[in-house]
């Protein structure tokens, strides 16, 4: 009777270990299929595209044939599109994180804007697209722009560096604020002294991060009517004459790097999908160097900071 | 000397002032991100009212094609609907089960030096610019899915749906695993004192006490899935097809909107007004999921 019953035990026993093991061999597989997709892509687009990949690639614009294509005009329109981006999202952002964390208080206002955060966060990108469509290219008439995109792609990041700038400001303890008030520090003098200097590694990792995404977006820009067959560059920012300044650059029409991988892609020719890869290279290739710096800028202050 | 010292602001009214402008500005922009939600459902609507003017709305919902581009012209919706609704439920059935099961392990299995080098190399997945999907779902997956099911179209939702799910396995993973990780370590330690394995405390003790975090994580999932533009817009095709076999070539509503855009629209034409429609209602579909998701997390949160 005794033996029956620790035999039956240990039957049990052994079948609950064998689940184990295959659960530890399901959860292996299951990040494998992750890992392996991640390298399949980019071993294909590597395969494909790295014979294209050439200076001549990178300095020329676009063309009807295909070994004469390039990605001038993307990657140039890019850069100023990001810049417009950052100047936007980066102050606009880290504004509204500061407000929410320290001085917002508890009332209706502060609920709405709270949940409104978290809501654009999961609106679908390519609405975005369209807000920008009615209200900047048609409403206030800033056309098929640079600074239409680099609006529309700021609106879109804004929720990523409120929550990250919120979050550097939450791991800040209380006794730095307490002890710059005890030193008769204004609540601003407190915050642009004492807190935003601790916090800038936590926010500048949100912001490569959102700039990282940024990058990436196609969506919204198709929909605002980005052309997608650029063969000049806009007007240089840095003018020979007085002023110096120009900001024609801002109101130039523009193509940026997913959207001329877009198109290329869109082609039935095999050697536009050629280009296509090659542009995928570099752009994959300025999105994960984004993400990695972001990763171990995180896993740096982490290790440092100690309160 | 007395006068000039009167007529000068005292430093502390100064100060006041300062510290009142700065909270201003501050809050200015902190509302700008409800001026962008406001902004977002008035352009939705005012254009969707332009377009319920002149196609009604008993038409938008019981016509079976969407063809408002050709001559023959009809508006109805659900074409477009059931692409989105198949190439998202490609993806989660990709995304759930193989999400929840990399949550559980890293969260509950795996020693922590996996943890810290697989949970990053995950999240690379979701920084991948989506148009690189597009070109991998096209001219990687379909092929390769082509070798097996030798029938199967160049343009098809099965391969967008399934690297749509890849694409989001992190999203979920992510969010449930940081969920798990919030259950308190005295409930495990209950369960293992019972003589539970690590496997029926995970499954009985963690996954139940974390519901509402991973329904979160379902959600955000879904919402990303339906929202998802670039892939279905290159390697689904761009016919809206009213059908629920992945298998077959069809539109979703995002790429509608994209396919619409890239032919220069001209501005206040019927067109033009189709896409705040189909957006109006990609908006309304996400909305309905998210306040599916706000119930089930609300009834399943578990207080310790």
């Amino acid at each position: 009777m005794t033996t029956l019953n620790i035999r039956q035990i240990r039957t049990i026993i052994n079948r609950n270990k064998q689940y184990e093991y295959i659960f530890n061999i399901l959860g292996l597989l299951s990040m494998l299929v992750g890992i392996v997709t991640l390298l399949a892509l980019i071993f294909d687009l590597f395969g494909d595209g790295l014979p294209r990949l050439s200076w001549q690639f990178i300095t020329s614009f676009p063309s009807r044939k295909a070994e004469e294509a390039g990605i001038l005009s993307a990657w140039v329109g890019t850069l100023l599109v990001m810049l417009v981006t950052a100047t936007v999202a980066i102050p606009v952002g880290i504004a509204s994180g500061i407000y929410l964390e320290e001085y917002a208080r508890k009332n209706w206002l502060s609920d709405l804007i709270e949940i409104n955060v978290t809501n654009l966060a999961g609106v679908p990108s390519i609405i975005y697209g369209l807000l920008a469509l009615g209200v900047f290219v048609y409403g206030l008439n800033l056309g098929q722009s640079v600074i239409t995109a680099g609006l529309t792609l700021a609106l879109l990041v804004l929720p990523v560096v409120i929550v990250a700038t919120r979050e550097a400001l939450r791991a800040i303890p209380n006794s730095i604020r307490e002890a710059a008030y005890a030193m008769g520090a204004t609540k601003w003098q407190m915050i642009w002294d004492h807190i935003l200097p601790y916090s800038t590694g936590t926010i500048l990792t949100g912001i490569i991060v959102a700039l990282a995404r940024a990058i990436g977006e196609t969506a919204p820009l198709v929909t605002i009517g980005a052309l997608t067959f650029i063969a000049f560059l806009p007007d240089p920012p840095i003018t020979g004459q007085f002023p110096y300044i120009s900001f024609a650059w801002l109101l130039a029409p523009f193509t940026v790097l997913p959207i001329q991988m877009f198109d290329w892609v869109s082609r039935p020719q095999a050697e536009f999908q050629i280009n296509a890869a090659a542009a995928g290279i570099v752009l994959i290739a300025l999105c994960l160097t984004m993400n990695a710096v972001a990763v171990y800028l995180r896993y740096r202050l982490r290790k440092k900071i100690k309160w | 000397m007395n006068i000039a010292k009167k007529n000068r602001l005292s430093p502390k009214v100064v100060r006041d002032l300062r510290e009142r402008v700065i909270e201003f500005i501050l809050f200015l922009a902190a509302l700008s991100s409800v001026a962008t939600t406001a902004a977002i459902i008035g352009i939705l609507f005012y254009e969707s009212i332009l377009f319920f003017q002149k196609v009604s709305l008993w038409e938008f919902l019981t016509d079976t094609q969407w063809t408002p581009l050709f001559d023959n012209k009809h508006y109805g919706i659900w074409p477009l609907v059931s692409g989105t609704l198949v190439t998202t439920v490609v993806a989660l059935a990709v995304a759930i089960p193989l999400g929840t099961i990399i949550a559980i392990y890293l969260s509950e299995f795996a020693p922590p030096i996996v943890r810290e080098v697989v949970k990053p190399a995950l999240e690379l997945l979701a920084g991948i610019p989506t148009v690189v999907y597009g070109y991998f779902a096209l001219l990687f997956v379909t092929p390769l899915l082509q070798t097996f099911l030798p029938d199967l179209p160049g343009f098809n939702m099965l391969s967008a749906g399934l690297v749509i799910g890849v694409m989001i396995i992190p999203y979920v993973s992510s969010l449930s695993e940081d969920a798990m990780r919030a259950v308190p370590t005295h409930l495990r330690e209950g369960s293992y004192a019972t003589g539970a394995t690590r496997l029926q405390t995970a499954l009985r003790v963690v996954l139940p006490a974390s519901t509402s975090g991973v329904i979160a994580a379902y959600i955000l999932g879904i919402s990303r899935a339906a929202g998802e533009t670039m892939v279905v817009a290159i390697a689904a095709g761009g016919q809206p097809n009213l059908t629920l076999n992945p298998m077959e070539p069809a539109a979703t509503m995002t790429a509608y909107i994209v396919s619409v855009s890239l032919g220069d629209l001209p501005h206040g034409t019927l067109e033009y007004e189709t896409i705040f429609a189909v957006g109006l209602s990609l908006v309304l579909m996400t909305l309905v999921f998210n306040i599916i998701g706000y119930f089930l997390t609300k009834r399943y949160r578990e207080i310790y």
